[in-house]
């Protein structure tokens, strides 16, 4: 019954020309999302920031939330900065709830997290 | 609006991971037939998941010859849920998440699920079968509730 969760990768540039990794997640955010989301984690270059597209995510529990806060201590330790975006607003409102945004910006669309990095 | 007053909606799921969802589209179904505006409903179906994971793996132990139940009540101003399991149920509601206990490794990152519960229903409760047959948590969801 769990929808597989399936990651890809993109290079981009922000506005000054400087890299960004996009983490582009599809299908649950669960307990069964480990290798998905910090599995994949571990194979991105720590000195560029990462944003995190949850546009095509329709599902997100609390296992898969816990999911990202880890994601996001490792990132953490390593100073990167990281931001999310095409969660719906529902799903904002449960990250902000469970304090997320304090340690990741939440905005609406790609281009809108992208120049906040 | 479609008036539901009258026997409730009763399902049984399988305790496997996933399965929160089928209970999830059940309630939304019905909350949906009740008029509740879409926000509530995205509530409803994140509070309802979260009981029915914890049915499954702390009540239920991911025992698959096991079921939880879900019972939804129609009344005129809300909805009334209890998932069920066979577990003997919780002795204290655990603290509220601290996100900064978490990314700093002194707190688990999960076990966010009540607090999200109580944060999205009207009304969250935990109860022991007085018989200690099992435990259920009652969650109230009500209709004219303003949104966020």
């Amino acid at each position: 019954m769990q929808i597989e969760t399936k990651t890809s990768v993109d290079h981009i540039s922000d506005g000054n020309g400087e890299r960004v990794t996009v983490l582009r997640f599809s299908g649950d955010i669960s307990s069964g999302s480990h290798d998905a989301l910090l599995g994949t984690y571990q194979t991105v270059n720590k000195s560029q920031p990462v944003l995190l597209d949850f546009s095509k995510v329709e599902y997100i529990n609390s296992s898969g939330i816990a999911l990202v806060i880890q994601m996001l201590m490792e990132a953490n330790k390593n100073g990167q900065k990281i931001a999310a975006f095409g969660l719906t607003p529902h799903f904002q409102k449960v990250f902000t709830m469970v304090g997320i945004t304090k340690y990741a910006s939440l905005y609406a669309d790609e281009a809108a997290a992208k120049a906040s990095v | 609006m479609v008036k539901l007053n009258g026997k409730p909606v009763e399902l049984r799921v399988p305790s496997r991971m996933g399965y929160e969802k089928v209970a999830m589209g059940t309630a939304a179904s019905v909350a949906k037939l009740m008029g509740f505006p879409d926000e509530r409903i995205e509530d409803l179906k994140t509070a309802i998941a979260e009981a029915c994971i914890n049915a499954i793996e702390h009540g239920n132990h991911l025992n698959e010859n096991l079921c939880v139940g879900v019972t939804l009540s129609a009344h005129d101003d809300s909805l009334e849920v209890k998932v069920l399991d066979d577990g003997a149920g919780i002795s204290k509601l655990p603290p509220r998440p601290d996100i900064d206990r978490k990314m700093h490794g002194e707190e688990d990152a999960r076990g966010m699920g009540m607090f999200l519960i109580q944060a999205l229903v009207d009304e969250a409760e935990w109860v022991k079968d007085s018989k200690g047959h099992g435990s259920y948590v009652r969650l109230v969801i009500r209709l004219d509730k303003e949104t966020d």
